[in-house]
């Protein structure tokens, strides 16, 4: 019931949980119970929401920086990395394997300011050999969801 | 002209289903449990191979009883699931839909006259594709107390010297209904003792939530007396794309492939690469699909024991039928008055059969949001109903 459970709360963190329990055929409060130790497990890390920010008029400008770094010794990537999350704008840091090693999203306001942040503090990190920073242009599906179209069901009301 | 139309034909019923789709289609809001196809999109690497095979020009016939790449992969697929082996050569035919299977099957074992055995409530083809083979459709009255399978005792009274084959539609529409092994064997038992032929259509065998489908070609001696009918409508969401197949003996398949050469040449071009690529990587689909419907028809099965409305739980296909017999109405007069006073779409029981009286079909077919708006309407016309009784 857990996959299945976190898949479901995967898709809509809003769900209510008594159609949860209905889905899974157990009881709410079994449900309940589950979430709470999967949250105190940390295996549920937190409750968000996608938006999709260009159908509004507030700007946001998000990058992708590949960052190539020197691992350090008896810490690996660990260290660096920490000091690169640390920063509150930026959203994801995932270690990567192949031609670069962290892979960083951040999103800012505006431009001027992912290109402070990337040669201000995160070029000058010591462990950091060089960045290369692509700028998002267009968000077409996020979080396996499609975010340019809306599904209609076109099907005939009533089919044998 | 005054020359008279075929009688045969004029004196078949149009389906019960259609009539009820004309009133539906002249209103606005409706919410609708009436589908009977999924409504996933045909998972995109299926579609992606359809078009690939559009763009490299594939467009000509195939051979008539399919791309033998096809017949091979629907081959191997029986043998992984059920382990019965149907040589592709010439044991195995693709037709467009289960549908025609269903009718060139039919036409390809009757003469006329041959009793038919169509246990009801089922799919609405069943009885006039019968009729039209000039055969007699002999129809057993399924109890909503068996869950709707089919039992030995009730097959050996419908048995007569004229009977040529049993369809057994499991997993069913619009039951729900599944027959499990040990049922399966103990009707094989008189198929076998009575000698007769069964038409086992499977069209929904991927979607079955208790334990994995078995077809009854499956247990011993069965096979060669069996026409498998399977397709890719529901397991693979491609209603569509129409494409189903027959497994069966080569002496009924050369029959069958007769009649689908005059008739229908050969089944799409298009819709057979596109299913290659479902039977080859396809089954994580499936899996995802059923595991999303099965969720629903839990659901469901819940919000009708909350509402105290008698349902069986169904653990085949993606309906539902609920027992509607405490209001005093037909099916029919209960749908109609659900469509008018709450514009929620279910299928009246009785338009598959006599036995489905008293009972709707609830497609679950559909988002979990979609179910339970329909389902708070269906719980207001409930409660008014039983507050004016």
């Amino acid at each position: 019931m857990r996959e299945e459970l976190l898949a479901i709360i995967e898709k809509n963190s809003r769900i209510d949980l008594k159609d949860v329990a209905k889905m899974l055929g157990k009881e709410e409060i079994d449900i309940v119970n589950e979430l709470a130790s999967l949250e105190k497990e940390g295996v549920i890390c937190g409750y968000h929401t996608l938006i999709d920010w260009e159908k509004t008029s507030i700007e946001k400008v998000t990058a992708l920086i590949e960052v190539r770094v020197t691992p350090q010794r008896g810490q690996g990537f660990d260290k660096i990395a920490e000091r690169i999350y640390n920063y509150p704008e930026v959203r994801s840091v995932y270690l990567i394997s192949g031609g670069y090693d962290l892979l960083v999203i951040i999103e800012e306001k505006t431009l001027r300011e992912i290109s402070n942040f990337v040669s201000d503090k995160l070029s000058t990190l010591d462990s950091v050999l060089s960045t290369a920073t692509h700028f998002i242009l267009k968000k077409y599906k996020d979080h396996g969801t499609i975010l340019t179209k809306k599904h209609d069901d076109e099907r005939e009301i009533i089919t044998p | 002209m005054t020359k008279e139309l075929s009688n045969k034909v004029i004196n078949i019923k149009p389906s019960g289903i259609r009539k009820f789709f004309d009133i539906v289609s002249e209103m606005e809001d409706v919410i609708s449990l009436g589908v009977g196809e999924p409504d996933f999109d045909t998972p995109w690497h299926i579609r992606d191979e359809g078009i690939y095979a559009l763009e490299k020009g594939r467009t000509f016939y195939t051979s008539n009883s399919g791309l033998k790449d096809l017949r091979i992969e629907i081959s191997n697929y029986i043998k992984r699931t059920q382990n019965i082996d149907y040589n592709p050569d010439n044991e195995i035919i693709v037709t467009i839909g289960g549908s025609e299977a269903i009718d060139i099957g039919l036409r390809s074992l009757v003469n006329d006259g041959d009793e038919v055995i169509i246990p009801q409530p089922s799919y609405v083809s069943y009885e006039p594709c019968t009729i039209l083979a000039n055969a007699k459709p002999v129809i057993i009255n399924l109890k909503a107390e068996n869950e709707f399978r089919l039992k030995p005792n009730e097959l050996l009274n419908a048995i007569t010297d004229k009977t040529k084959l049993l369809i057994l539609p499991y997993p069913n529409n619009p039951t729900g209904a599944i027959m499990e092994k040990k049922d399966l064997e103990d009707i094989a038992q008189i198929i076998k003792e009575k000698d007769i032929y069964v038409m086992s259509d499977e069209i929904y065998s991927e979607l079955s939530y208790k334990e994995k489908h078995v077809s009854i070609a499956s247990i011993s001696s069965m096979k060669e007396r069996t026409i498998l009918i399977n397709g890719f409508s529901k397991s693979y969401a491609m209603t569509g794309w129409r494409l189903g197949y027959a497994c069966a003996p080569k002496e009924i398949i050369k029959q069958m492939t007769k009649i689908h050469q005059f008739a229908i040449m050969c089944a799409p071009t298009t819709s057979q690469y596109a299913a290659v690529e479902a039977l080859k990587n396809g089954d994580k689909d499936v899996e995802e699909m059923k595991r999303a419907y099965n969720q629903r028809r839990r659901f469901l099965i819940q919000s009708f024991k909350d509402l105290n409305i008698e349902c069986f739980e169904p653990y085949g296909a993606f309906y539902v039928f609920p027992c509607i017999k405490e209001f005093n109405m037909t099916s029919e007069e209960f749908a109609t008055r659900l469509l008018e006073e709450e514009k929620v779409a279910a299928i009246p029981g009785s338009a598959f059969g006599k036995s489905g009286e008293y009972h709707l079909r609830i497609s679950y077919a559909y988002s979990l949001e979609s179910l339970k708006i329909a389902m708070a309407r269906f719980k207001k016309f409930v409660d008014r109903l039983r507050a004016n009784m």
